[in-house]
């Protein structure tokens, strides 16, 4: 099967001051057709500059693509000129980020802001792009598209407002959606329902999605498959039943042990020690080590390569070596495990 | 809308009052008459003066009087410049400042916002640099520098326009120049400034999200946001330039209100000054109010809705 996007060995670095920073350290992950990709990791740990990598948005100068290449449908998006990138981004690729309330605009109708992809990228003109644009209103459940579309984004809620901003991101059918924490700045009755407006219109338009979360709720919720980060590394690769019932890297282990749950009032909530490391100087050998209880020698002097736990698992991990020593997860982790597995993965 | 225009004008007319009186009050406590000028007036005379002019009457009949011809549009007779009211004084003299001043503005603001973007698109490069120390330039050298450097190079060596005195169009444009560097560069700086923060913003990468190309970013989403600020300083800066700059004007010998006011001020002309200060303050308040209006124009979050709409 041909996929639809390839990212290998992606590397990006920012020049600062003080050195080379190297957010993204040769990640490689692929993308299906009408797939949700989760991709998951605490702040710093390079899921974010991954994504401006894919829509050719690295800041410059400071930002590097050093190595990798992204492949959409077969074409190489890191050699792209950016006014090839400006054809590509809002049609084949777009994006929702994070904070709907400084994403959209002040100074502009709602309305404009949806048009200005539709006339740029489907040559349409404005009646036709308005009609359209009024269509996606609804489709994102904005009532009274006609009238909203002549208001400025402080008109409406935050929640509204990202939905609008989904609205700008799907106006021309985007092969892939890339949405960086698409909820984090909302409350949670909100985040559910824009959740629920994301799974709805990926059914409606078949879109991949890209979902940028640290929020490992949100991820049994929507994802197929979930590529957990840390250092700029993808650490552990699979589908959700994977990451969920059968982790085996020790970082996932703590991800999913921090994560609160409505069962977990009788437990302390476990929170991962220290912090993650400098990305200006990366530490040798696995990165994860010096936080990690599981630790072998081995960590400390050479990196871990991927492991294949099955055809769809991989983990960056030496506990996988078959010399390693056998090792469980904390018993902690392993009940969320089998509750995962009894309420089916769903929160 | 139009019931916050008329709140608004209610408040400046309070404003204006206040202002009138402070400033009367004022007058009565500067040192000197209009009478110690360079003639020599006997007792007899200055007797005659006062009591023409009304200075013997206690201050609170003076100041009602006042009042009472401001309400009608009187703002008393000069004493110093042949017995003509104030108001044809102020008339005669606001046509060459404001359009001088109008014209530095205009031409100052656009300038100064072009250098700016320029500036803030080639952000830490030689432009950006080059368009900074124009600006540092412009703000840190007085205009009568740049007054005096454009009469000797334009006027003097190349001839191409008058030195000075002021009548046709081209008499205009040296004072214009002098008067200009200050805007255009503080313009440059604002812009610059407003335009590298909203260029930095989340926003502008949701457009370029969108594959907005780099025009379109610039002029369609960055200007209009850059240029909010820019109208807070800019009307300050234009009831100081409409009002005549008092150096520009004497050096190019333009018969403007800046020369005027401190003409007044040196003999004691009590009318005149208190005329020209009010005006100034009703320019003041006044533009304000358009700048108020403007900014509803500019950003949509502060747009004044005034009742339902």
């Amino acid at each position: 099967m041909s996929k639809l996007l390839e990212v290998k060995d992606l590397a990006v670095s920012f020049n600062t001051y003080n050195g080379e920073v190297q957010a993204v350290r040769g990640v490689s992950f692929d993308l299906d057709k009408g797939e949700t990709l989760a991709i998951v990791g605490e702040s710093g740990s390079g899921k974010s500059v991954t994504t401006s990598a894919l829509m050719g948005l690295v800041p410059k100068p400071q930002g590097v693509i050093k190595s990798g290449e992204i492949l959409l449908e077969g074409e190489d998006l890191v050699k792209k000129s950016n006014k090839e990138m400006q054809k590509i981004r809002g049609k084949d690729i777009s994006m929702v980020f994070q904070n709907p309330l400084s994403s959209l605009n002040p100074t502009m109708k709602i309305g404009n802001q949806i048009i200005e992809g539709l006339v740029k990228h489907q040559n349409m003109n404005r009646t036709d792009a308005k009609k359209r644009a009024i269509e996606l209103l609804d489709q994102v459940g904005i009532p009274n598209p006609e009238i909203r579309m002549k208001q400025y984004p402080h008109q409406f809620s935050g929640g509204m407002r990202q939905r609008v901003v989904i609205a700008i991101a799907l106006a021309c059918n985007p092969k892939i959606l890339i949405a960086d924490e698409p909820t984090t700045a909302l409350d949670v009755t909100i985040q559910a329902q824009i959740l629920e407006l994301m799974k709805d219109i990926q059914k409606e338009t078949e879109s991949a999605i890209v979902f940028i979360t640290h929020d490992l709720g949100v991820v049994a919720n929507v994802a197929d498959r979930v590529a957990v980060m840390y250092a700029g590394k993808i650490v552990e690769y699979g589908t959700v039943d994977d990451i969920f019932y059968n982790p085996k890297h020790p970082y996932t282990w703590g991800l999913l042990g921090s994560m609160p749950t409505l069962d977990s009032d009788d437990e302390e909530l476990y929170a991962i020690p220290g912090s993650p490391p400098d990305m200006l100087n990366p530490p040798k050998g696995d990165a994860f080590a010096p936080r990690n209880k599981f630790a072998l020698e081995i960590d400390g002097v050479m990196e871990p390569p991927m492991f294949k736990v099955s055809d769809s698992h991989y983990a960056a991990t030496w506990l996988l070596h078959e010399d390693a020593p056998k090792m469980e997860p904390p018993e902690s982790v392993k009940k969320r495990m089998q509750g995962f597995a009894n309420t089916g993965g769903e929160e | 809308m139009v019931r916050y225009i008329l709140r608004r004008v209610m408040y400046m007319l309070i404003t204006l009052f206040i202002i009138a009186t402070l400033s009367f009050f004022l007058m009565k406590l500067l040192p000197g008459s209009p009478l110690n000028a360079e003639d020599k007036l006997s007792e007899e005379q200055q007797a005659i003066v006062l009591e023409k002019y009304g200075l013997n009457d206690p201050i609170p009949v003076q100041y009602v009087n006042y009042l009472g011809g401001l309400v009608q549009g009187d703002l008393g007779i000069s004493f110093a410049f042949s017995n003509t009211p104030v108001t044809d004084i102020l008339m005669d003299r606001i046509g060459p400042s404001a359009q001088l001043g109008a014209q530095a503005l205009v031409v100052g603001t656009i300038l100064g916002v072009l250098l700016g973007l320029i500036a803030a698109i080639s952000h830490n490069g030689f432009l950006d640099y080059t368009s900074t120390v124009i600006a540092v330039l412009g703000t840190s050298i007085p205009n009568f520098v740049f007054a005096g450097l454009l009469q000797y190079v334009f006027a003097a060596e190349l001839e191409w326009f008058p030195v000075a005195l002021w009548g046709s169009f081209e008499h205009s444009i040296l004072p214009t120049i002098a008067l200009m560097i200050f805007p255009m560069a503080t313009a440059a700086r604002f812009v610059r400034t407003e335009m590298v923060e909203v260029l930095g913003s989340d926003f502008i990468t949701t457009a370029r999200a969108k594959g907005v190309s780099e025009p379109g970013i610039v002029f369609k989403h960055g200007l209009r946001n850059a240029l909010i600020p820019l109208v807070t300083v800019i009307g300050p800066m234009a009831v100081s330039l409409m009002t005549g700059s008092m150096v520009i004007e004497q050096i190019f010998a333009i018969p403007g209100i800046g020369e005027q006011f401190v003409n007044s001020v040196m003999v004691n002309d009590y009318p005149t000054i208190m005329g020209t200060t009010l005006m100034f303050a009703a320019l003041f308040i006044g533009i304000i109010l358009i700048i108020d209006l403007l900014y509803g124009l500019i950003d949509p979050r502060i747009r004044i809705s005034g009742g339902d709409s």
